[in-house]
């Protein structure tokens, strides 16, 4: 009860926060709550919008089924092999801690203006938490259980599917987490650099026109999304690991 | 050196090589990326220039400031987090959730509030740093075994001594990750800033340099600043290891 009421209270201090600013500010630089609610609500309204949602939609699931499939891919063979392992870790781990943003012009010449280039960006952002969280999970699965599939006779298929990826699975899914939310990351912020449509692509072209109200309605809407989006995997993340 | 090495140094020695063939050949056109050896001699020439070395210099005080901002507001918040655990409990969901927003997408409107200078470029830096310190901050806090401040109580010390002597101390293998956190998600945020919007920075100067097909200085400039932060990253991962080593944690 009174975590809920502590709760409300924030929400409200938050609220009267941002209205004091908006005055101070001015509404060249910042839009009140309501305002920024209504200039949402006339977003919704508008066809242009809803396209430019589908794009960048298309453009994060492709990012996230590459960074998912791939970064399994690669970190269940890191994994199993102890030697590809050492030998890849550093190499993976230097790469991870590269500012993928500064390619963002190499990737653009690589895969020219549009949806190919969104979807590496986010990708390249994506895969690596995977990588990282797959490989590590494989590598600390207890030896004894391994060794348990292979007395079984289990086929390849059968230990990956029955015995590595279920008793990896907490660890796999961490790595899911964090990439899915880095996918979305490398997405919009390919779509602020350049892209002729998306999120991004309105954010940034709002920008452009000073319209405050919609650049913080946009925010707003991303920052709704990706705060629900990320609690749920989290909440999930968090059972896995106790049960584990 | 171990078979291990042999062979990763190996691979990374044929990958570069590979890269230098496939651009040399032109099976990767000189317009989309230019040979491995070409970069260095860009990178080379591009430092004795000195709108170049302005540009990294507006990019690493401004990496600077928002470190420094990020460091000192994350370190405070998280002490003042740890002293009201009612304040906490509301915050922590927030915190959690906090990287899987992309935080980056505030920078537009701090252009907007802040005008096109330096400073939103070192607020976006700061804003972006901030919350892994205040995590970790939390982190180093909550870790601290309750033995050490009832020893502290037990030895009379004093508020302030027991914060300097006793809880810092204890704390700073957690504050020097967040440290490390910090630096790199800084980084991004002023570097991807200045690709977006801004007047200098090395980020700009590699958004013009594609913008005017100037693949030599734009691949030069690359280089010069992957390694720049490569070696900034380096050198505070040796620095997290020697403090945590110290602390017997390694």
């Amino acid at each position: 009860m009174s975590r809920r009421f502590d709760g409300v209270l924030f929400t409200i201090a938050l609220l009267l926060a941002w209205q004091v600013m908006a005055r101070v500010v001015g509404s060249s630089g910042l839009s009140t709550p309501l305002a920024t609610l209504g200039a949402l609500e006339r977003l919704f309204g508008r066809a242009s919008f809803w396209q430019n949602v589908a794009a960048t939609a298309d453009a994060f699931a492709l990012a996230v089924l590459f960074s998912l499939v791939g970064g399994l891919a690669i970190g269940l063979l890191l994994g199993l092999s102890r030697f590809a392992g050492d030998v890849f870790d550093p190499i993976v781990n230097a790469i991870t801690a590269i500012p993928k943003i500064t390619l963002y012009p190499v990737i653009l010449l690589f895969f020219g203006l549009g949806m190919s280039a969104k979807v590496a960006f986010g990708t390249i952002h994506g895969i690596f938490p995977v990588i990282i969280l797959t490989m590590n999970g494989v590598r600390n699965i207890r030896p004894v259980v391994r060794k348990a599939a292979r007395v079984m006779r289990l086929t390849p298929l059968q230990t990956l599917r029955s015995v590595l990826l279920p008793a990896a699975l907490p660890e796999i899914f961490s790595g899911m987490r964090i990439g899915v939310s880095l996918a979305l990351l490398g997405t919009l912020v390919g779509e602020l650099f350049a892209s002729d449509r998306g999120v991004g692509f309105m954010l940034i072209q709002s920008v452009e026109h000073s319209d405050v109200p919609t650049v913080m309605a946009l925010t707003l809407l991303l920052f709704v999304v990706a705060i629900a989006g990320g609690t749920i995997m989290l909440h999930i993340d968090r059972r896995l690991h106790q049960e584990g | 050196m171990s078979r291990v090495a042999a062979t990763r140094w190996g691979l990374i020695v044929a990958m570069f090589a590979a890269v230098e063939i496939c651009c040399r050949v032109g099976i990767i056109s000189r317009l989309t990326m230019i040979p491995p050896s070409g970069m260095v001699v860009a990178a080379w020439h591009l430092m004795s220039v000195d709108t170049v070395r302005g540009d990294l210099l507006f990019t690493l005080t401004n990496t600077a400031a928002a470190i420094a901002i990020a460091v000192v507001t994350g370190f405070i918040s998280g002490v003042v987090l740890n002293a009201v655990p009612r304040l906490r409990r509301v915050v922590d969901p927030l915190l959690a959730a906090y990287y899987a927003v992309p935080t980056f997408i505030f920078y537009p409107m701090l252009v907007a509030i802040l005008g096109l200078n330096r400073a939103p470029l070192i607020a976006i830096g700061a804003v972006l740093g901030v919350v892994a310190m205040t995590v970790n901050t939390l982190t180093g806090l909550d870790r601290i075994p309750r033995v050490y401040l009832k020893t502290a109580k037990a030895m009379r010390m004093s508020r302030t001594s027991t914060v300097l002597l006793v809880q810092l101390p204890a704390a700073t293998p957690h504050l020097v990750t967040g440290v490390k956190l910090a630096v790199s998600y800084s980084i991004v945020g002023t570097i991807a800033g200045e690709f977006i919007l801004s007047v200098a920075g090395l980020g700009r100067a590699i958004s013009l340099a594609y913008n005017n097909l100037d693949n030599n200085t734009m691949y030069g400039l690359l280089l010069i600043l992957l390694v720049t932060v490569t070696l900034v990253n380096l050198a505070i991962y040796e620095w997290e290891r020697a403090i945590h080593r110290r602390w017997g944690l390694r």
